[in-house]
């Protein structure tokens, strides 16, 4: 059993990382770029009976930092 | 008068920090970070600089799960002193311990100078040595520093004074310029600017000194 999660900066929170990837695809010549963020994909292998509330807290305690982060999860198989 | 210096794997500041708090008179424990407890009668707790677990996951992250960090936060809640500096105030952050987090600097470069850092309130036992509206020349050496909060934090912390420290010339977008802040008791300081470095002649400066003696000052039993 599989989950993924994604860690994004929230909306709002500049993403120096992201903008700076902006200004290279800009200056490589794709100019349809009108924003980049840049975030993390973490992959969970999970024990059988580990359900979706078990990753929102590991999320919440340590995966994210919720100041400044939001998260999605899918499970998966 | 004794302080408790937190040892994590990739602390770097750690020494610094023992030498500074000596100087001004206390007695110093070097804690692992795999210790449990704190030793008896701490009346201050460090958290160094450095890049405890490789900053792994985020700066401070890790720390701020290890048992260490647990007694320290029970240390604060009862009242305890405690302060963070660079890794040591994102560990700080990272807990809940303070409000806020450190992002990426803007420029996205570490950087590594001494800056100069405004005292925004004296109001405080690490601040106390200091007069408010004070700029004295503290080193920073950190990629990750810049300040973030909401907009409501930030404003709380204006409206209860507790902005430690502001840079001078903002060096990595912090918010508000914010460099180092309290908790609402006032007893733990978070900054990212490093007062250890500036604490020896050979430093190159010690505009650090008074806030060690300052703490000395009010932790000294009467």
């Amino acid at each position: 059993m599989k989950a993924r999660v994604h860690v994004m900066l929230k909306n709002g929170v500049l993403d120096p990382q992201g903008e700076a990837v902006r200004h290279a695809l800009g200056a490589m010549g794709f100019d349809k770029v009108e924003g980049v963020r840049q975030g993390k994909v973490i992959d969970l292998q999970l024990a059988e009976g580990a359900s979706e509330a078990d990753v929102t807290a590991m999320c919440e305690k340590l995966l994210a930092n919720t100041v400044i982060e939001s998260y999605s999860i899918e499970m998966q198989g | 008068m004794k302080a408790a210096v937190i040892v994590f794997p990739g602390s770097n500041c750690d020494r610094d920090l023992a030498v500074a708090f000596e100087r001004a008179g206390f007695d110093v424990a070097m804690v692992w970070h795999k210790d449990a407890d704190l030793p008896e009668g701490v009346d201050i707790v460090g958290v160094p600089g450095g890049f405890s677990y490789g900053d792994y996951l985020r700066c401070g992250a890790i720390a701020a799960q290890s048992p260490i960090v647990r007694a320290v936060k029970a240390h604060t809640e009862r009242g305890g002193y405690a302060m963070g500096i660079c890794n040591g105030f994102q560990i700080l952050t990272e807990t809940g311990i303070l409000p806020g987090a450190l992002l990426r600097n803007a420029g996205l470069k570490y950087i590594c100078k001494t800056v100069g850092l405004k005292v925004a309130t004296s109001d405080s036992a690490f601040t106390e040595g200091y007069n408010a509206g004070d700029v004295i020349g503290i080193p920073i050496a950190h990629h990750d520093g810049n300040y973030f909060a909401d907009d409501d934090t930030v404003a709380m912390l204006h409206d209860q004074d507790r902005v430690a420290f502001t840079y001078d010339q903002n060096p990595n977008g912090s918010v508000a310029d914010i460099a180092g802040i309290l908790s609402e008791n006032r007893r733990v300081l978070g900054m990212m600017p490093h007062p250890e470095r500036a604490a020896d002649e050979g430093h190159g400066g010690t505009d650090g000194v008074a806030l060690f003696r300052a703490l000395a000052g009010v932790l000294t039993p009467a």
